[in-house]
């Protein structure tokens, strides 16, 4: 499985990179929406985008609407992983299209738990 | 420090005698972990300490938090999801078909921490159900006073929302409440917190339709493990519904309850006349 993880904190790029390729995904970075709208053209299309909010460029919700006005990157799945944790907030992005919400800070189980109710853990991580 | 073995003989008798709670030689290290912060919100640097002070000068507080630091465990939402999958497909609409529209469903959260599993039940039901809080009350027991204040609170931390409950859930059944995030009222009103110790003789409770008794039984040994089953299946309806952990089972422990597979899950249902 493959996860594109979009943040323009490189430290938080390494956290959750490390999480999921502990999990066993492939993953790529991209430090805001624009670029990581390249690595989709570029035809690397994951199975998960875990996206920042607050972004240079192109933040996360602006991603969220590209990637959904996509008919072709319907499969992908997108959780938002932000410090933004206002309840509108949240509903925006899931009106927007985004199928789940971390908010910072969490833990690695947070986010394997979230993983686990889209069906999106690696079958070799379930113990 | 490394606790001493008196020490740590100490801990365990307390915790057998006031809970049936049985901790294993090897546990040290869970002891000093969760008695840490209980040591030093008494003022004292270490668990042996801590030991010390309370065989010297026992005092019912002072037991009762050493007691609770030990017996209360983590919780998510949707933990192991399948015997929720299995209420909503299953035991509901079988329990819709069996009881009037005027007789109120009984569910019990036994060992309910701090209420994840009893709100995870609750907000199933208030999507499943039209009035869901006249039709349904979840009675949620924990030993540890604290835990049932926290559950009867409804209020849970950002970190606590983070782990395993669905945004769309988040979002429809709770109201940020500063730092917090706190339990729509509909689902407060459908949950009663109580303090139970499983391993006493029980109070009086339901008749219950459905009871969530989940990685509970593995703490305790076979006869205390038979003597709850027993008291459980009292308080049950004849044709309730137990849950238990994935890795719980009542077979080879009490054999007066037959295994119904539902899914990837397993429910228990007294046998008749057993």
């Amino acid at each position: 499985m493959r996860a594109l993880v979009i943040d323009d904190s490189r430290a938080m790029r390494r956290i959750v990179t490390g999480i999921l390729g502990g999990l066993g995904y492939e993953t790529r970075q991209a430090g805001h929406g624009q670029e990581a709208l390249d690595v989709l053209h570029e035809g690397w299309v994951p199975d998960l985008c875990t996206i920042d909010w607050n972004m240079p460029v192109m933040d996360g919700l602006q991603f969220v609407n590209a990637v959904r006005a996509n008919p072709a990157w319907r499969p992908v799945t997108l959780v938002m992983v932000t410090s933004e944790s206002e309840q509108s907030q949240i509903v925006r992005a899931l009106a927007a299209g985004a199928h789940e919400y971390v908010i910072k800070p969490f833990t690695a189980d947070a986010l394997r738990d979230k993983l686990a109710l889209l069906g999106l853990l690696p079958q070799e991580a379930v113990l | 420090m490394t606790l001493t073995t008196t020490s740590f003989d100490w801990v365990r008798q307390l915790v057998h005698r006031e809970s049936a709670i049985v901790l294993a030689p090897g546990k040290e290290y869970l002891v000093e972990a969760r008695l840490l912060p209980v040591a030093r919100k008494m003022g004292l640097t270490d668990v042996g300490q801590l030991v010390d002070t309370v065989r010297s000068r026992p005092r019912p507080d002072d037991t009762r938090q050493i007691v609770e630091a030990l017996t209360t465990n983590e919780t998510s939402w949707f933990r192991d999801g399948d015997p929720f999958t299995a209420l909503t497909s299953t035991v509901l609409p079988s329990l819709l078909t069996a009881r009037g529209p005027a007789e109120r469903l009984q569910i019990w959260s036994a060992a309910c921490s701090s209420g994840q599993e009893a709100y995870t039940v609750a907000m199933l039901l208030e999507d499943a159900l039209p009035n869901a809080a006249s039709r349904v009350a979840i009675t949620a027991t924990d030993i540890s006073r604290e835990m049932v204040e926290r559950t009867q609170a409804g209020r849970f931390s950002q970190l606590e929302v983070n782990r395993g409950l669905p945004a769309p859930m988040l979002v429809r059944h709770f109201q940020r409440a500063g730092n917090e995030w706190e339990v729509a009222p509909a689902l407060r009103r459908m949950v009663t917190a109580r303090e139970c110790n499983l391993a006493a003789p029980l109070p009086r409770m339901g008749p219950f339709d459905v009871v969530y008794l989940r990685n509970v039984l593995i703490y305790f040994d076979l006869p205390t493990k038979q003597a709850i089953l027993r008291r459980v299946r009292e308080l049950m309806r004849p044709d309730g519904w137990l849950f238990l952990g994935a890795a719980e089972t009542t077979l080879g422990v009490d054999d007066s309850w037959s295994r119904v597979v539902i899914g990837r899950s397993s429910a228990y249902r007294p046998l008749k006349g057993a």
